[in-house]
């Protein structure tokens, strides 16, 4: 699975790890070391091609929503929302009231799941020093079987709303195919109230953790809407001044194709790379979370900005405190409204959808014709954008622990792009390209 | 103490969603992970072990030459095989290329086509070897998932029911979709496995779990057609996430022009 391997003895060395694991999808990491000095750090991404932009061509532009839901088994919400908005977009319809409400609270059952996925399965063992989660629960059964509870509650948020934890069947243009009734959603009140005190608990117990000393100066990029945290809606903005419409993100991202890895890496136009993400949502709209999340984020000793990403399991927890807190709102002020959707009708056009997964922004852009058959689109998942980010942090992390025992050093490593939680099946570009051995 | 049966994971080209069902079975996990030896599932867990296994599940569908190979390899590895999911038993929505031509495929997506390497059609695992189970859906239901595991342990056939999603419906006392709304509904063709998910939601089923056991797709083609369903829809239903099980890819030819 792993080797190092010396050519000059002393001199240079060679990190891998060929498959990843507690990662979604299938990468590798790919560290060469001389004299010291990181000479090339990758996370090469070799999850065969899909082809969803291709096939998409010619569909119906009301199949968009499920068919690009089948991009990501983890966030699948993320693409439906995206789709959908694009779409609406394009069309002239806007989903507002309950209806809009309606899908905050699925987003926040898909953050609370994949949030709570990450933290307790897959990022957690790491700084406890376990295998897996299966392993850590034999040390710390309470902790563990409570972030089990949590993410079934993001589950049964998903299937209240949308039938299914993965896939969900309920969610269309315009809105949903059935709405929830009330005591559906007031089921889900006892154990929203339990995980408002969990996620404290839980804080309390991770900010204990040892966090390796590391900080960088990342430029942050992430929606921020005027009035709430973002999830379905907002302008793209970065902590080095972008401010534009999600219209613009094709001028403000630019894909290029590199040859170690199977996915587009986007760069932003006349800049580096982004960093998407808990960290940087956190980081640009921290005046939006009520002043309990707040509150929460400061006892785990987070400033209005975290530079660390060893550190993102916080930010993370602190985003399923808030996505709790806003489930909680949004059920706690349901009304069953009169339609379950507002009538989408085609019309030729090209339209955007940008919204906040777990991740980062998963954004797309269709264009359809007067029948409503799609005919171009463009997809660009946040890991593909955070790909960059990631193997800088790899060079500049590896570089200053060369002289590590290799097994230390390669598993540091990984952590490091687990930090990212990175979403590797989100794989719309991805491609197989034959590793390369060294 | 008799040796844990092994269990492994593995995936080829997919969205993780299927895999993620075992991780979704928040209150089962740590008892499962008490009877079965978690030895390779690489989403879950850092300790990976060699084979053989006794259980290997498969998640994802052939499209590389690569992976091809790989398959054979986890067969050789594996006592018992599994495929999970429409992908793994169907080809899964990447299946779609098997109808255009790929190298177009990659030039729409890719800038750079030549740092591609990919086969011309997404085939389902069974396709490439020996299968000893096939669980249906896009994904699969996590509930019958256990029924598999649980099932192996004890060593019996797993209890999967091949009707139609049709005979859900009327087990659950769901009112047919089609007869009191008029709504294209694929129920009467599709595997069943979902519980009828669709139909409670006021949804026409659209196939995830890929057709049932004998299954008259011309005679729902032409309902559909009463219905008002015009051609490339009724293509376009049957060909997605089973677009190429055998009686779907047959049928959704029969409405191309
Ligand atoms: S069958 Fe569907 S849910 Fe399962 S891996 Fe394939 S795309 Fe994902």
């Amino acid at each position: 699975m792993s080797s190092s391997e010396s050519s000059e003895p002393g001199k240079s060395k060679t990190i891998k790890v060929d498959y990843l694991a507690r990662v979604e999808g299938e990468g590798s990491l790919y560290l060469k070391i001389r004299d010291g000095a990181v000479e090339d750090a990758k996370l090469k991404i070799f999850e065969p091609p899909r082809f969803f932009e291709a096939f998409l061509r010619g569909r119906d532009f009301r199949e968009a929503p499920d068919i690009t839901a089948r991009i990501c088994g983890i966030c699948p919400v993320a693409y439906l929302m995206s789709a959908c908005h694009a779409m609406e977009s394009v069309c002239g319809v806007r989903v507002d009231g309950q209806l809009r409400a309606l899908r905050r609270l699925l987003y926040c059952g898909e953050w609370i799941e994949s949030h709570g996925l990450h933290v307790f399965m897959l990022h957690a063992p790491d700084f406890y020093g376990f295998d897996d989660a299966v392993a850590m629960a034999k040390a710390h059964p309470e902790l563990v079987q409570r972030g089990l509870r949590l993410k079934k509650l993001g589950n049964a948020i998903m299937t209240a709303l949308g039938g299914r934890e993965v896939h969900p069947i309920n969610i269309k243009l315009g809105g949903f195919y059935r709405a929830p009734r009330r005591r559906e959603l007031d089921a889900l009140r006892g154990e929203l109230e339990w995980a408002r005190e969990f996620t404290a608990v839980a804080l309390a117990r991770l900010k204990e953790l040892e966090f390796p000393d590391f900080e960088r100066d990342y430029e942050f990029m992430g929606l921020r809407h005027p009035s709430e945290y973002p999830l379905n809606e907002g302008r793209l903005v970065s902590s080095a001044g972008v401010d534009e419409p999600i219209s613009r993100y094709d001028c403000v991202l630019r894909e290029v194709h590199v040859a170690h890895s199977t996915s587009l890496q986007s760069r932003r136009v006349g800049g580096g790379p982004v960093h998407m993400g808990p960290m940087a949502r956190y980081a640009l709209n921290h005046d939006k979370l009520p002043p309990e999340v707040q509150q929460l984020a400061r006892d785990a000793g987070l400033g209005a900005r975290c530079q660390n990403p060893f550190q993102s399991v916080l930010v993370r927890m602190v985003e399923i405190a808030y996505a709790v807190h806003e489930a909680a709102r949004i059920i706690a002020e349901y009304a069953e409204p009169d339609a379950p959707a507002i009538a989408v009708e085609p019309r030729a056009g090209t339209g955007y959808g940008a919204t906040e997964a777990p991740r980062g922004v998963c954004y797309q852009r269709y264009t359809i014709d007067d029948a409503g058959v799609i005919t171009d689109c463009k997809i660009v998942a946040p890991t593909s954008v955070n790909q960059a980010v990631i193997e800088e942090d790899l060079r500049v992390f590896a570089g200053a622990r060369a002289e590590l025992p290799d097994e230390q050093l390669r598993w540091q490593c990984e952590q490091a792009i687990r930090n990212y939680d990175p979403c590797i099946s989100c794989s719309c570009h991805f491609l197989k390209l034959d590793v390369e051995r060294v | 103490m008799p040796r844990k049966p092994r269990l492994a994971v593995f995936k080829f080209a997919s969205c993780d969603g299927c895999q993620l069902s075992l991780l979704d079975c928040e209150d089962e996990l740590l008892a499962l992970a008490g009877e079965l030896e978690i030895s390779h599932f690489l989403e879950a867990s850092s300790a990976v072990q060699d084979g053989p296994y006794d259980l290997s599940l498969v998640e994802g569908s052939i499209t590389t030459p690569h992976d091809a190979a790989r398959i054979r390899e986890v067969r050789r590895q594996s006592r018992a095989l599994v495929t999970i999911g429409a992908c793994a038993t169907a080809g899964g929505i990447q299946a779609l290329r098997n109808f255009r031509d790929v190298r177009e495929f990659t030039r729409i997506v890719y800038a750079r086509p030549d740092y591609i390497e990919t086969l011309e059609r997404s085939t389902a695992i069974a396709d490439h070897v020996p299968v000893d189970f096939e669980l249906r859906g896009c994904p699969i239901n996590k509930a019958q998932l256990l029924e598999v595991l649980v099932s192996f342990l004890r060593r019996k056939r797993p209890n999967i029911p091949s009707h139609s999603v049709c005979v859900e419906c009327k087990r659950r006392g769901i009112v047919c979709l089609m007869v009191a709304r008029g709504t294209a509904c694929l129920g009467p063709v599709t595997h069943a496995g979902c519980g009828a998910l669709c139909p409670s939601f006021h949804r026409g089923c659209y196939g995830c779990f890929g057709p049932a056991e004998s299954v008259n797709t011309p005679a729902l083609a032409e309902r559909l057609e009463q219905l008002g369903v015009d051609r490339g829809h009724r293509l376009r239903l049957f060909r997605s996430f089973n677009a190429n099980a055998p009686e779907f890819r047959e049928e959704s030819e029969r409405h191309e022009q």
